[in-house]
């Protein structure tokens, strides 16, 4: 496992004239799951957003050597970067199998991405029922299933997951979160996860950093942070 | 029973006009949310262009793809040039943007040709073909043919290849389409683009039909505008169908009612705006848009 496959250093974002990153600076090593956690207003998707392109950044964000502060969303993507949008990022009108090859996008190698096709469904047996619906009629939790399945169709090098379990029920949540670990460890895909349901993220990450009002205040491995339950209480204001 | 067939005939013919106007209409709209005022004026440009190389002594099916070729080039160009600037920026702004190139495309074409009319080759030849009683000319087949080739290479290119996927995505969702990699700017201005080359089309084909001038596109503009209202100003199915419920509408009109007559019948479009945006402002084909409170 190489040390800092993702080096992330005195990273400041916002909005306008709002600041909301105050130097944010993380690590994370090839192969790891990787949980961001915090209370809400935190800066958890305005760091993932800075990741990919999606807000003005500065700072040093290098992955595997690459510098990517500054760069465009399409840019970032094809340094093998996926982001699963807050939201889902769905393509409505379009179906679950454009929803998928849209993914696969910036990809030359067509045979492995049809083959990586067939991977996904096999993932999500519900997308594959559903591979000729209109994206849009799916429920939330395929939606999800359908955000990650395109996210997994660019074969990433950094997965990123903003608040997968929001709006979906405790099974489907867990299910979700089972298949992330699944592709983690079947294909070391590096991810960053970011949650506010701290249990199951802090479930299946390595390491985990705790945000707040833009800084970084507590970080380490997930289990010694999962242990330290007078910590996490008083900085997300519940137990995990 | 004959003669009402006639006037159908004559509608569909000048609504396939219609319908290609309505779909570059229609096009920018998807992809950008932009009303393009200024379309016609583009078509018109266009049909200059071609005119321009029949006259230097080019056969006519080269000039038009040269027509073709500029128009995209041009397309693709006024979006990086002139709409890059406002995107984002309010509607009203970009609606003003659009007329004021309404009006410098109009003022550049008589400037360069002169508002004198021009005559223009027709591409079709004359005569027609008898069809179950109704006589149907070339000059109609042949317009049919082309909206219909048009149709079809579009269909095929947003169905059928990776970039038009791509374009239906950012269409669909922008700020998802970047994430995936697609370059969302590029995109935008290959809207544009194709969107002149429709245009260009219908320009081509009403200039043999009128005379060509810089003010030729100005009705047939706003009956492009009633075509893509009916159909739906999302729906390119819905502008072609529009286009030619319209041209049908303003003949038939114009044949049967005395007192629309020819004079009249350009108001026919502005009814049926009016009664589409009261009835049902999605139009035929088009999707309400709904927000969730």
């Amino acid at each position: 496992m190489s040390e800092n496959f993702l080096t992330v250093e005195d990273l400041h974002a916002g909005y306008g004239a709002a600041r909301v990153l105050h130097g944010v600076s993380l690590t994370v090593g090839q192969g790891e799951i990787c949980a961001i956690l915090g209370p809400n207003g935190a800066g958890k998707t305005t760091t993932l957003r800075a990741l990919s392109g999606g807000v003005r950044a500065r700072g040093t964000i290098r992955l595997d050597g690459t510098d990517l502060a500054g760069r465009s969303p399409d840019a970032v993507a094809r340094h093998g970067v996926a982001h699963v949008p807050e939201g889902r990022g769905t393509f409505m009108p379009l179906t679950v199998e454009e929803n998928l090859r849209l993914g696969a996008y910036l990809r030359r190698d067509k045979a492995a991405a049809e083959s990586d096709l067939e991977r996904v469904y096999g993932h999500f047996p519900v997308l594959a029922e559903r591979r000729g619906q209109a994206a849009g009629s799916l429920s939330g939790g395929e939606q999800q299933m359908l955000a990650i399945g395109r996210a997994l169709m660019l074969r990433p090098r950094l997965l990123l997951l903003d608040e997968p379990s929001l709006g979906l029920a405790p099974l489907v949540t867990r299910e979700l979160f089972g298949i992330v670990q699944a592709v983690n460890e079947e294909e070391r895909t590096t991810v960053i996860v970011v949650e506010q349901n701290a249990h199951l993220a802090l479930g299946i990450a390595h390491q985990a950093h705790v945000l707040e009002s833009g800084r970084i205040v507590l970080s380490g491995p997930a289990e010694q942070i999962r242990a330290d339950e007078q910590v996490v209480k008083s900085y997300l204001g519940y137990r995990v | 029973m004959s003669e009402f067939l006639q006037q159908v005939v004559e509608g569909l013919g000048a609504g396939a006009i219609y319908a290609s106007l309505a779909l570059a209409l229609v096009l920018i709209y998807r992809f950008t949310g932009i009303v393009n005022f200024a379309q016609g004026e583009l078509a018109m440009f266009s049909a200059y262009i071609a005119w321009q190389c029949v006259h230097a002594g080019l056969p006519f099916w080269l000039a038009l793809l040269i027509t073709l070729a500029v128009s995209f080039t041009g397309g693709m160009l006024i979006e990086r040039v002139v709409i890059r600037p406002v995107e984002g920026a309010p509607e009203l702004t970009v609606v003003i943007i659009t007329v004021g190139l309404f009006i410098f495309v109009n003022a550049a074409a008589g400037w360069i040709w002169s508002f004198l009319i021009k005559d223009f080759p027709n591409p079709f030849p004359g005569g027609a073909a008898e069809l179950g009683g109704v006589a149907v000319g070339y000059a109609t087949l042949g317009i049919f043919v082309v909206v219909g080739v048009v149709m079809g290479l579009l269909y095929l290119l947003f169905q059928h290849t990776k970039i038009g996927l791509a374009m239906r995505a950012v269409s669909a969702n922008p700020d998802s389409a970047r994430l995936v990699g697609i370059r969302v700017g590029w995109m935008l201005a290959l809207g544009w683009g194709l969107a002149a080359m429709v245009g260009a089309v219908s320009g081509v084909l009403v200039a043999p039909q009128l005379f060509l001038e810089p003010n030729m596109m100005g009705g047939v503009l706003i009956y492009a505008f009633a075509a893509a209202t009916l159909g739906g100003f999302d729906s390119p199915v819905g502008a072609v169908v529009g286009g030619l419920v319209v041209g049908v509408a303003e003949t038939l009109a114009g044949a049967y009612v005395d007192a629309i007559g020819a004079d009249l019948k350009v108001g026919v479009p502005l009814v049926i705006i009016l009664a589409v945006l009261l009835l049902r402002p999605q139009g035929l084909f088009g999707h309400a848009e709904v927000e969730r409170a």
